[in-house]
């Protein structure tokens, strides 16, 4: 099995110059797999529908394999008619990312991905998933690898693991909650309506830290995120009987190197002293904001 | 509009319905429901007597079995459902697709309720667990305002549950996993947030300090009032700013809304805290019945009595309350 790697939607709020300036990148990088949208919140509009578009076709001219993400906190009907033209794009994979997204691609007969927020803890969710058209899954980051073995070794998953992939997000900030508030706003003493886009400033998010100064959240907008990065390019070696494809979630600097490196890393030859701010605790089945070393 | 309240005891379960609750929700003594905490909740004899109970009393008895099943225990599961249903609970509340899905192919005729652990904010989610498992009623989330509910209202043609009273989750819930970030367990993983097995207090020159295995999540100067160190309620610095990024501690609190909520025929209302003792769950039943009689009698002239507030306001986080996301101006 050949693993693979994917780019995450981009779930920072990034000016449309930086954006076509990353995809850019993608395009003349080795990633195999690219996912575009905005995901996190649906005021944000630098890049609309079309300008994905226009990037998901050049991204596909250069060879990569374009999926089209979706919002995870679904609320007002505006954002259900967005999100019914992402499902109808006519060419695109599309990531469901709430359930709400699950039932349109369903009803329209279309394949779909369960994104990472999509509660799917076990054997029977996930072929039911697979039942209704799920071609990827990308496990709840809050999973382990034991978990994932438990769960892809059951006979019902067995029958059907040529049908689908699993996926893993493996490198980056990692979205831990959603919420009707938005925290940078909040942050900045503003309403959610009064909030003029101000996590434009944040190109990694806005850093909380506990009173005695350790790293607890990413603040972005309406999702707070792990304080620590996740890392998990140590471990590849021990996803390669279980893992598809390996996700890196965007970062304002440095994807790419880190692309090469995870690349390098997959049989274990080039591994990598992880930064103080690193965690890799999930996947060990710890605590997520722990960093195991050895 | 039914009052809904929670038990997590026996005798919890009794103050219910003797105050007037129209039902009352339970879990069972083990992970599959979302308040898994040590010395709660019910096994299959004490579930019997319960069932048995609220029936003599002409109302309802709601199962949560509302955690997601881990692989290598799939069976415990099904099992709480079998128990559940063979206990003859009116209704089973439920998140997971497998178990959702187990209940529509096994027994059909089963009153299955969309647990708020589904997160289920909009029509087309709606849609689809109805759809698919003939989901009967949907608990919604925390996160949705006053005129989104109502959107949902008009929109749907399912009954909607909402929360009325008790701990606020200012996150999506069944998406957040800030707890197991922090300390590994998570409520969809073992039914617990922020537990209180990881929870340490430390006292220096007057100051208390609660953490959460190990991080600081607070500190209180002598003159402050403690809250339980749930971590999305701690007190950070951003920025050189040491505030609550999150949000304070506080309880959700909508009497103040409960005119609207029956104007779009929310089926029913719901207070939080299956981990609270009989004495709360006695007064807080009280004060709802009191609430919902007096909307029912005279919807347009219903005002919110002064004595009302000042219980729910003792029995609150902090002392305070809020409309939560309700209201638009708490985003």
């Amino acid at each position: 099995m050949n693993m693979k790697f994917s780019l995450g939607p981009v779930l920072y709020f990034w000016p449309k110059k930086k954006m076509q300036g990353f995809y850019q990148q993608a395009a003349e990088s080795n990633v195999d797999i690219v996912y575009l949208g905005e995901a996190v919140c649906s005021k944000r509009r630098e890049l609309k529908f079309d300008d994905y578009m226009e990037i998901a076709h050049m991204l596909r001219e250069a060879g990569k394999q374009v999926c089209l993400s979706t919002m995870t906190l679904l609320e007002a009907p505006s954002e259900l008619r967005e999100l019914r033209r992402y499902c109808d794009n006519g060419d695109f994979l599309v990531e469901a990312n709430d359930v709400g997204a699950i039932g349109v691609l369903n009803e329209n007969k279309l394949p779909f991905i369960a994104g990472a927020a999509i509660s799917i803890y076990n054997h029977h969710s996930l072929r039911r998933m697979v039942n209704l058209g799920m071609k990827r899954w990308v496990m709840p980051v809050e999973l382990s690898g034991d978990w994932l073995a438990d769960l892809l070794a059951k006979d019902i998953i067995k029958d059907v693991r040529s049908c689908f992939e699993t996926e893993l997000f493996s490198f980056g900030h990692m979205p831990l909650a959603w919420s009707a508030r938005c925290f940078t706003a909040r942050s900045e003493q503003r309403h959610k309506d009064q909030c003029e886009l101000c996590c434009i400033k944040y190109p990694d998010g806005r850093v909380v830290d506990s009173q005695d100064g350790q790293r607890v959240f990413v603040l972005n907008g309406v999702q707070t995120q792990s304080g620590d990065r996740y890392n998990l390019i140590n471990q590849l070696p021990s996803m390669r009987d279980t893992v598809d494809v390996v996700r890196l979630s965007p970062q304002s600097e440095g994807t790419f190197d880190w692309l090469e490196k995870f690349r390098d890393n997959v049989t274990g030859e080039a591994p990598q002293t992880l930064d103080k701010n690193d965690c890799n605790g999930y996947w060990l089945k710890l605590a997520g904001m722990v960093q195991h070393v050895g | 509009m039914e009052l809904l309240c929670p038990a997590g005891s026996v005798p919890a379960l009794k103050a219910a319905i003797e105050n007037g609750a129209d039902a009352v929700y339970v879990g069972l003594k083990d992970q599959t429901n979302a308040r898994h905490f040590a010395g709660l909740n019910f096994d299959s004899g004490t579930l019997a007597e319960a069932v048995t109970y609220v029936h003599q009393h002409g109302r309802k008895l709601h199962v949560a079995i509302n955690t997601f099943a881990q692989p290598d225990k799939y069976d415990q599961w099904t099992a709480a459902v079998d128990a559940a249903i063979k206990a003859k609970a009116d209704v089973l509340i439920v998140a997971d697709i497998a178990l959702l899905g187990y209940i529509a192919e096994r027994y059909p005729k089963q009153e299955i309720h969309l647990s708020v652990q589904a997160s289920a904010t909009n029509a087309a989610a709606i849609d689809f667990y109805q759809s698919q498992y003939g989901v009967k009623r949907i608990v919604l989330p925390r996160v949705l305002a006053m005129n989104q509910v109502r959107a949902l209202a008009h929109t749907t043609n399912i009954d909607l549950e909402v929360f009325a009273f008790g701990s606020l989750c200012i996150m999506a819930e069944g998406r957040c996993y800030l707890s197991s970030y922090m300390t590994g367990e998570s409520p969809n993983t073992a039914g617990v947030c922020s537990p209180a097995a990881h929870v340490r207090w430390e006292e220096e020159n007057g100051v208390l300090e609660s953490r959460l295995n190990g991080v600081l999540i607070d500190r209180f100067q002598p003159e402050e009032r403690t809250g339980y160190p749930t971590l999305c309620k701690g007190r950070f610095e951003v920025a050189g700013e040491v505030y609550h990024p999150l949000e304070e501690p506080t309880s959700l609190n909508t009497l103040d809304l409960l005119p609207q909520l029956y104007k779009e025929g929310i089926k029913s209302l719901k207070i939080e805290g299956r981990q609270r003792s009989p004495a709360y769950v006695a007064q807080i039943t009280r004060v709802w019945r009191a609430a919902i009689d007096s909307v029912l009698a005279a919807p347009e002239s219903f005002t919110v009595d002064a004595d009302w507030q000042r219980v729910l306001a003792n029995l609150s986080e902090g002392s305070q309350t809020t409309l939560g996301a309700y209201h638009r101006t708490w985003k």
